[in-house]
């Protein structure tokens, strides 16, 4: 009886010790970790609009951005590339969750400085969070002279305030959307029926082409009976092109202003009748701190 | 009779001392990469790697997170994930091989001890069959296996586009340190 069991008896206990050794890593429970979800967008604006990403901890993110004249101005124009406006920046991020930036627009002479901060961070695994959320707020300066230098200006009468809620997702390695409802505040109004207080809701998002090559598209609705008339909603769309430490962004809007204040309530250009811009963000990282190095 | 039951027992007890061999494990393996170029030298570290062997087999495994590889700049961190390996698709590199000449470490004894190790390498969801040196030293009672791989990043798939193919490597020297610790049910 043994002898017709033994050879059976060998063979299951070896398969059971080969399947023993199969899997060794098994043995060990791997504590389950939190993965922040990363690169929603290349850049941290989507075209004009704020983006749900921050420029990394201790990375400095120079952007030089143009829009050029409207393609509509015609062959004496260039199709508007004779013209440009120009804003360049300096955005900074202070930590995982905070960045600053600061910039200067030649539209308007204008100086610009905001904060954005991440209060919550899409992640999965042992904290799954299914969203980001953003505060994001920023001051522009209107340093050109006044329009009626007789009346006694304020310099708060030039300053515009702008204050965003961003919630968006990543869905996949392909498609991110994110929606903003936003508030820009005038503190000096051209006439007393222009209001102070702007609300708009901003939508924007992405689809990943390539693993460099993505389509950018955003919209900001205006609510009705804010803005004065010929004021219209700024529409966006363009390609984010990233080649190593650059990201450039090139695409096609209504908007001449690259400001919040600007774009979302004082964009006159009609789309669809050809006042269209043509422009693009360039952004060149530089690490200026670097945290990971020595990371045990 | 009596000798065939002997056999049997002692069979079931090999196999049973097999199947309790004693294993040693780390949680808090490194695992560093360097690749060196003219242009631009990058190196990043992964310290949460883990690993297991078998005292008796001489069978080994590793794995590690992709994302867990730290780098000394932001961006290049996002780029290995996204552009290169691709970390939300395939997220571990991992190792399961065999100890050859596990047999010569007396691990009661204080020494360096050199090892043959072959197996299975997986990192980008491509697996390549590699031979490689390593070795344990072994000071009272504690086992610090070491290693050192050359990679070649073709073999795996890992697409490096001309515009940046000078600053990456073709192959990139990669440096393994396990602490290991005895495991226990």
């Amino acid at each position: 009886m043994i002898r017709i069991l033994l050879p059976f008896l060998s063979l299951i206990l070896s398969f059971h010790s080969v399947l023993a050794q199969e899997d060794l890593l098994s043995l060990i429970d791997e504590e389950e970790t939190t993965e922040l979800v990363t690169a929603s967008f290349k850049t941290n604006r989507i075209i004009n609009l704020a983006s749900l990403e921050n420029t990394a901890k201790g990375v400095m993110d120079f952007k030089i951005n143009h829009r050029f004249g409207f393609l509509n101005s015609g062959p004496g124009q260039a199709f508007g590339l004779d013209n440009a406006t120009i804003r360049l920046g300096l955005d900074y991020g202070l930590s995982d969750r905070l960045m600053i930036g600061i910039g200067r627009s030649s539209f308007e002479k204008t100086i610009d400085g905001y904060a954005k901060l991440k209060l919550l961070r899409q992640s999965t695994g042992k904290r799954t969070m299914p969203f980001s959320v953003l505060l994001h707020a920023s001051t522009a300066i209107r340093t050109i002279p006044f329009q009626n230098p007789d009346r006694e200006n304020f310099f708060s009468s030039r300053l515009f305030h702008t204050g965003q809620i961003i919630i968006g997702r990543k869905f996949s390695e392909g498609l991110t959307l994110q929606i903003a409802p936003t508030l820009v505040h005038f503190n000096l109004v051209p006439t007393a029926e222009d209001k102070h207080d702007i609300y708009s809701v901003a939508g924007g998002g992405r689809v990943k082409l390539t693993k460099r090559l993505a389509l950018n598209a955003e919209y900001i609705y205006v609510f009705p009976d804010q803005l004065a008339p010929g004021y219209r909603n700024s529409v966006a769309i363009g390609f984010d092109i990233e080649t190593g430490g650059h990201v450039f962004q090139l695409h096609f809007t209504n908007s001449t202003s690259m400001i919040e204040k600007g774009f979302i309530a004082e964009t006159t250009g009609d789309f669809f009748a050809g006042d269209i811009h043509f422009g693009f963000n360039v952004s060149r990282v530089f690490t200026i701190k670097s945290y990971n190095k020595k990371a045990k | 009779m009596k000798q065939q039951i002997i056999n049997t027992l002692s069979i079931l007890c090999i196999f049973s001392m097999s199947l309790n061999a004693q294993k040693y494990f780390t949680k808090e393996g490194t695992i560093s990469f360097y690749s060196e170029t003219p242009v631009e030298n990058i190196e990043a570290t992964n310290y949460k790697a883990v690993s297991i062997f078998d005292v008796e087999s001489g069978a080994i495994e590793w794995s590690a997170l992709i994302k867990a590889f730290s780098f000394e700049k932001a961006l290049m961190q996002e780029h290995f994930n996204e552009n290169y390996m691709e970390s939300s698709k395939y997220p571990k590199a991992k190792f399961k091989g065999v100890i050859q000449n596990i047999a010569d470490v007396d691990f009661t004894k204080d020494g360096t001890y050199a090892l043959k190790v072959s197996g299975s390498l997986e990192i980008h969801g491509v697996s390549q069959n590699i031979e490689n040196e390593a070795t344990f030293v072994i000071f009272e009672g504690a086992i610090r296996g070491v290693s050192n791989i050359q990679v070649k990043v073709r073999d795996y798939d890992i697409d490096i586009p001309s515009v940046v193919a000078d600053k990456i490597a073709e192959t990139v020297d990669i440096k393994i340190t396990a602490d290991y610790q005895e495991f226990k049910k």
